[in-house]
């Protein structure tokens, strides 16, 4: 980490706001800018051709109907790395953009052991101390980080194969490849899961960036805090009320 | 054998369900696993059988490197399948042995290519023993490569596709030996059962042992793999490394049998449950909404206007 990197970030960011627009309403407050939005999508898009015409190759016995899409089992093949390094290229522009953000701490440590109560449903409003990115969101991040480390190292193996590495050297890729993909493939359907139908209101972050007050209260109060001044718990309790009141009204 | 079906398909790679039946040729073909018998203590290294695979199988022939050896090329290539290895050898008593192999596939029974290979079809081994590769059905991942314990399958760059000896699949189809034993003057290389070829080389290797001082003479069909449909007799058959490179214990990686025929198709479904677990959370458990949630007034609210 380095002044250079955070100068590079902040110089693209103000590129990318002047190219889009944030569309944030009232009672909302701003989440991702343009720059964060377009990266994310960006890695989305390379992540899911690399996936599709990875899964011909993987295990063409369940998957042999992907690969017409990229125009049958040998274009898979040539395309598919090409894929893969520009979904390693977005990602990595998308790490040095988030890689403040994705500290870990004390917090996270304390939200993984109460995972149980995430999970079962129990916990409706997310600890005080949960900032811009839970433990969740942070391991997710952290588990691609490394992911996109495995696939590039045994990716490269598998592109120059046996007469460049030998025999050994792919065939211990092609097992570390698959299950790099397998894991960040599990973490994908949570990721989809949680951000549509999982804890609605969270897709439109990604779309025009804007999240509603109540969203960030709940889900991320610390992060409210910051960019608000307001206590979450107070605000929640206030919206609560006004809610209650309405309901005696009527 | 009363089953009269020889270059029928017995292993497919990567081939979901049973193999179709009605394979090419069937009911004209030899009813036995075939073999090729190379005799490496009678050849002379005329390399007719690489002119012969050339020809028969009409490759295009490319500019060689020259190893101050006798050697046509360091080793074999996509459109360069039979290859005389040509070894000097310094015994224990300080003599020299001037060892000649005639290299290519091998056709194991048990093929590491095939066990590698994700596509279809790309790779078929027929009943008669013989491992070959189709190439409209190959992807070009070049797996194969990796998977074979003897460095035979080679990939061509420009029709990303990966070739190899196909032990004249096409002749043996019609009756007829492989181009290679056609051409072979010495009687080096022989054709015919697989049973018939171990009995002679067996034979050749007693005689090499008994007769000529070979005490190391044998056979190389290496179990490690099931045997293979190309066997050598070796003046010593301890140590076949000597012969350019025979491993003498060849494997295919441990990779292409656990991990692909039983791991990935496991965990790739037990990934794909993980569909079902979220699906299942969200009918069980609910989704987290922002709080407090919104009452139920305000959908009717919506119905007013």
């Amino acid at each position: 980490m380095g002044t250079a990197v955070e100068r590079f970030d902040d110089k693209a960011r103000e590129l990318f706001d002047g190219l889009g627009q944030n569309r944030v309403y009232e009672g909302e407050l701003l989440r991702h800018r343009v720059y964060t939005r377009f990266l994310h999508w960006m890695v989305a898009l390379w992540f899911f051709l690399a996936l599709f015409s990875g899964f011909g190759i993987y295990l063409p016995w369940l998957f042999r109907w992907f690969t017409p899409i990229f125009g049958g089992g040998a274009l898979s093949r040539s395309l598919h790395p090409w894929f893969g390094v520009a979904f390693v290229f977005f990602f990595g522009l998308q790490m040095l953009n988030w890689i403040k953000l994705m500290k870990w701490t004390q917090a996270d440590t304390n939200w993984m052991r109460n995972l149980r109560n995430v999970v079962s449903g129990e916990e409706k409003l997310e600890p005080p101390d949960t900032g811009f990115f839970n433990a969740g969101q942070k391991a997710q991040f952290w588990e691609i980080v490394g992911g996109c480390v495995v696939y590039l190292i045994t990716g490269i193996v598998l592109w120059a194969g046996a007469p460049v590495f030998g025999r050994i050297a792919v065939a211990v890729s092609y097992v570390l490849h698959d299950l790099s993909a397998l894991v960040m493939l599990g973490g994908i359907f949570i990721h989809i899961y949680l951000s549509t139908i999982g804890e609605p209101g969270t897709l439109q972050a990604m779309i025009r960036g804007g999240v509603s007050e109540a969203w960030a209260w709940t889900f991320h109060p610390a992060w409210f805090q910051q960019v608000t001044g307001r206590d979450p718990r107070k605000a929640y309790e206030d919206a609560l009320r006004r809610i209650r009141a309405g309901e005696k009204r009527s | 054998m009363s089953d009269r079906r020889t270059l029928q398909i017995k292993q497919m790679s990567a081939h979901p369900g049973p193999i179709p039946g009605g394979a090419p040729g069937e009911e004209v073909q030899r009813d036995y696993e075939v073999c090729k018998l190379i005799d490496t203590t009678i050849c002379i290294g005329c390399k007719a059988c690489e002119v012969a695979c050339v020809e028969w199988n009409d490759m295009p022939f490319s500019a060689t490197t020259f190893d101050n050896t006798y050697q046509t090329m360091p080793e074999t290539r996509w459109n360069f399948w039979n290859l005389i290895k040509f070894n000097e050898h310094q015994r224990e008593d300080g003599t020299i042995q001037w060892l000649m192999r005639k290299d290519q596939c091998m056709h194991c029974a048990d093929p590491g290519c095939l066990r590698a290979c994700p596509a279809d079809g790309a790779i078929v081994q027929y009943t008669n023993g013989i491992v070959d590769f189709q190439q409209e059905n190959c992807i070009g991942c070049e797996f194969c490569v990796s998977g074979c314990p003897f460095n035979i399958p080679k990939f061509n760059g420009t029709t990303k596709k990966v070739y190899k000896c196909t032990l004249c699949s096409d002749r043996v189809g019609q009756g007829l030996e492989p181009a290679c034993i056609k051409a072979c003057p010495t009687g080096c290389l022989k054709f015919g059962s697989k049973d018939d070829m171990k009995f002679i080389a067996q034979t050749r290797a007693k005689q090499l042992h008994d007769n000529f001082g070979f005490e190391k003479a044998g056979v190389y069909d290496p179990p490690s793999i099931g045997g293979t449909h190309v066997i050598y007799v070796l003046h010593d058959a301890t140590q076949p490394e000597i012969y350019g490179g025979l491993p003498s214990n060849p494997q295919i990686p441990w990779s292409y049998t656990i991990w692909k025929w039983l791991a990935k198709p496991v965990l790739g479904t037990f990934t794909l449950f993980g569909l079902l677990g979220v699906f299942m959370h969200y009918v069980m458990v609910g989704p987290r909404r922002p709080q407090p949630e919104p009452l139920e007034k305000e959908a009717a609210d919506g119905n007013r206007g």
